[in-house]
């Protein structure tokens, strides 16, 4: 038997009182844990510090944008760049390779963001030296498909199941006739890739209703300073048959001149000259280029940190309120144990020892509380990662563990001593032989 | 010599502000394993005399010296250490701690001697107070003579020379008084310990050889 067996049997003895207190010590340790993870996750998420490519191309606007809709798929894109554009791109003397994708579309099924892209595009890796793999084949046919993993799991789909897919948002689009097959499925990367399905981009452009009308293709390829052939202008005057989202498919072979993309991944030939390319194309007027570590990094920094640090001050908080509430039960609990410390002085017990037994209560009551919330913190977290992924396909390791929560031992210790040391003065002072007669 | 008193004085401030004098002893002796009654009438100061030797009150002037130890001029962690070591207490109303079981309440008694707690020596102790078969039981399980029995193991947990006990068959029912009275008596013996037992019953005072009157020796008046 030892000081700390003696506070232990104290808090045992007072178990309503002690549980409840250390209880409201364990909910806030356990918002705490929670909000630590979160956070982790979702900066991990949009601060991924590095793309297999060195910038995004896409039409002029804002540069968050761009990379929210090209890189996570969340807002919708922007005005799409002529596919000649792309093509001047591809043979820049800085460019390695250049991808292109065309977004907008949803899967009926579970509203996956459907990526229009070449095959190429998995030959960039996902994040820098990983390279995409995938159980069955990449895009080789116009309606092939490749999914995510998460599409898999969710929608329950393998190698082989068809789908079709809605132009724009679930909600307000339409549902395109062709049916698009299944070849691939990528092994999972914790990134947006995991919920997105991958189409080619003949096959993104063979659904009817995705081509421009020739007659304004034309207008805005002019604008980006492309020459247009009189055959063509002549071509777009005479009336034609489905500028409606046309009914009859009959599929001939779209023009360039009326293909769009979204945005252009590009890989540079080296870091210095991804510079200079995003310098010369932002100086242009038809596009901008970003290196998406910058808009992610700003996003982070103004918004999720601040959110992040008004989690962290509530949850602060109501530690600081568990804290005033076990302080309130151990102090209230001291005109009791008068008695209880009369008899240990008069064993033999210093006024150092009773003063430490009391402290020692408080801290156990604050550890145990401690504890005990990073275990409900974690078992939260294990039970919620797959909700959220499921809600907002963020992706949370239910094992995850944040090296900061260590941080709350030595915290709770020190308020635990603060807490103690009132009540433990009360038990230092204790007049022994009053204490006796009581 | 297991106790000397000399010139011990005690009093106490009066609400007034005087001070009411408590205790004057000249002069009291008690040799090694010996048993001593001391009676006295209620508010003649027994526990106060039983607190100042145990060292849980300062007295005014005089000193105490147990085992050749002046325990008056010991500062006061030593005067808890040397109480805790030598000297075993056997209260009226038994005090034991509620939360712990008997065995517990025994260990509890080996804690603060710095020389660690001796389970076996707990368990022989209980055994020995006849609680064998009571050792997890708590305070509130058992009677009160069972309790007292507890307090007695308890008292002698950590091997002391000197027993205290202040009126330890009051709070105890006729039919228990008579074998807990044995039974202190009885482990003093066996254990070599010196026993100081207060009282204000003639009938507990009758089962010594020694026995003393507190108002004998005791004169607060004269100062
Ligand atoms: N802390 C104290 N302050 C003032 N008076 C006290 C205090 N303790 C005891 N007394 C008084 O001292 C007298 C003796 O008390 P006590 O030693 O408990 O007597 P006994 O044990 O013989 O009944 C009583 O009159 C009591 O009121
Ligand atoms: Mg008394």
């Amino acid at each position: 038997m030892n000081l700390v067996t003696i506070a232990f049997k104290s808090i045992q003895q007072r178990l309503l009182s002690s549980s409840l207190t250390a209880l409201s010590v364990a909910l806030g340790v356990m918002l705490m844990v929670a909000v630590l993870i979160i956070n982790s996750v979702v900066s991990g998420l949009f601060s991924q510090p590095s793309f297999g490519y060195h910038l995004i191309v896409g039409p002029k606007g804002s540069d968050l944008s761009l990379a929210l809709s090209a890189i996570y798929r969340l807002d919708r894109p922007g005005e799409p760049l002529p596919y000649l554009f792309y093509k001047e791109l591809k043979h820049h003397e800085l460019v390695k390779k250049a991808v292109p994708i065309a977004i907008g579309d949803v899967t009926e099924q579970g509203s996956f963001p459907i990526v229009g892209t070449i095959p190429e595009f998995f030959d960039l890796d996902y994040a820098y030296e990983k390279p995409f793999q995938v159980r069955g084949q990449f895009l080789q046919k116009p309606f092939d498909a490749v999914i995510g993993s998460r599409v898999e799991a969710e929608n329950g789909w393998d190698i082989g199941a068809e789908f079709r897919m809605i132009h724009g948002s679930a909600d307000s689009g339409h549902t395109h006739d062709e049916k698009f097959k299944v070849v691939g499925v990528l092994k999972a990367t914790g990134t947006p890739n995991d919920r997105t399905v991958f189409i080619s981009l003949a096959g993104f452009w063979g659904v009817s209703g995705h081509e421009k009308p020739l007659s304004e293709a034309l207008d805005r390829i002019e604008k980006f300073g492309y020459p247009v052939s009189d055959a063509l202008k002549q071509k777009a005057a005479t009336p034609h048959k489905h500028d409606d989202h046309g009914h009859d498919h009959d599929h001939e072979e779209l023009l360039d001149e009326q293909k769009e993309v979204s945005a252009i991944f590009v890989l540079t030939t080296g870091t210095a000259q991804s510079i200079a390319l995003a310098g010369q194309i932002n100086e242009g007027v038809k596009a901008q280029a970003v290196n998406p570590v910058f808009p992610m990094r700003r996003l982070m920094t103004v918004i999720v940190g601040n959110i992040r640090l008004a989690l962290l001050v509530l949850t602060s908080l109501i530690i600081v309120v568990s804290a005033v509430s076990i302080f309130v039960s151990i102090y209230n609990s001291m005109s009791d144990r008068r008695r209880e410390i009369g008899i240990m002085r008069a064993l033999g017990a210093r006024r150092s020892t009773v003063f430490s037994i009391i402290l020692a209560e408080s801290a156990l009551l604050c550890l145990g509380g401690g504890i005990i919330g990073l275990l409900l913190g974690h078992s939260l977290v294990f039970i919620a990662s797959p909700i959220i992924e499921a809600r907002t396909g963020i992706l949370v390791n239910p094992l995850s563990f944040e090296p900061l929560e260590l941080v709350i031992f030595p915290v709770l210790l020190l308020v635990g001593s603060l807490i103690g040391f009132l009540p433990g003065l009360a038990a230092y002072r204790t007049d022994v032989a009053a204490a006796l007669s009581e | 010599m297991s106790l000397v008193i000399d010139n011990l004085k005690k009093s106490y401030r009066e609400p007034g502000g005087g001070r009411i004098p408590i205790l004057n002893v000249s002069r009291f002796e008690l040799k090694s394993a010996e048993q001593v009654v001391l009676i006295g009438t209620s508010g003649g100061g027994k526990t106060t005399l039983l607190n100042v030797i145990a060292g849980i009150t300062a007295p005014d002037s005089g000193s105490v010296v147990i085992d050749n130890i002046e325990v008056t001029r010991l500062n006061e962690p030593s005067r808890d250490r040397f109480r805790a070591q030598k000297i075993g207490f056997v209260f009226q109303t038994f005090n034991l701690l509620p939360a712990f079981s008997a065995l517990e309440n025994v260990l509890l008694g080996m804690c603060f001697s710095g020389k660690g707690t001796h389970r076996d020596r707990a368990v022989d102790l209980l055994n020995r107070v006849g609680l064998g078969h009571r050792m997890n039981h708590r305070p509130t399980q058992l009677s009160v003579g069972e309790q007292q029995r507890v307090s007695v193991a308890r008292a002698l947990a950590n091997r002391p020379s000197l027993l205290l006990a202040d009126e330890p068959t009051a709070s105890v029912d006729t039919a228990n008084q008579e074998t807990i009275l044995q039974l202190i008596r009885e482990v003093c013996l066996e254990h070599h310990v010196s026993l100081l037992l207060v009282t204000h019953s003639p009938e507990v005072a009758s089962q010594f050889t020694r026995v003393e009157k507190l108002s004998d020796f005791n004169r607060p008046a004269a100062t």
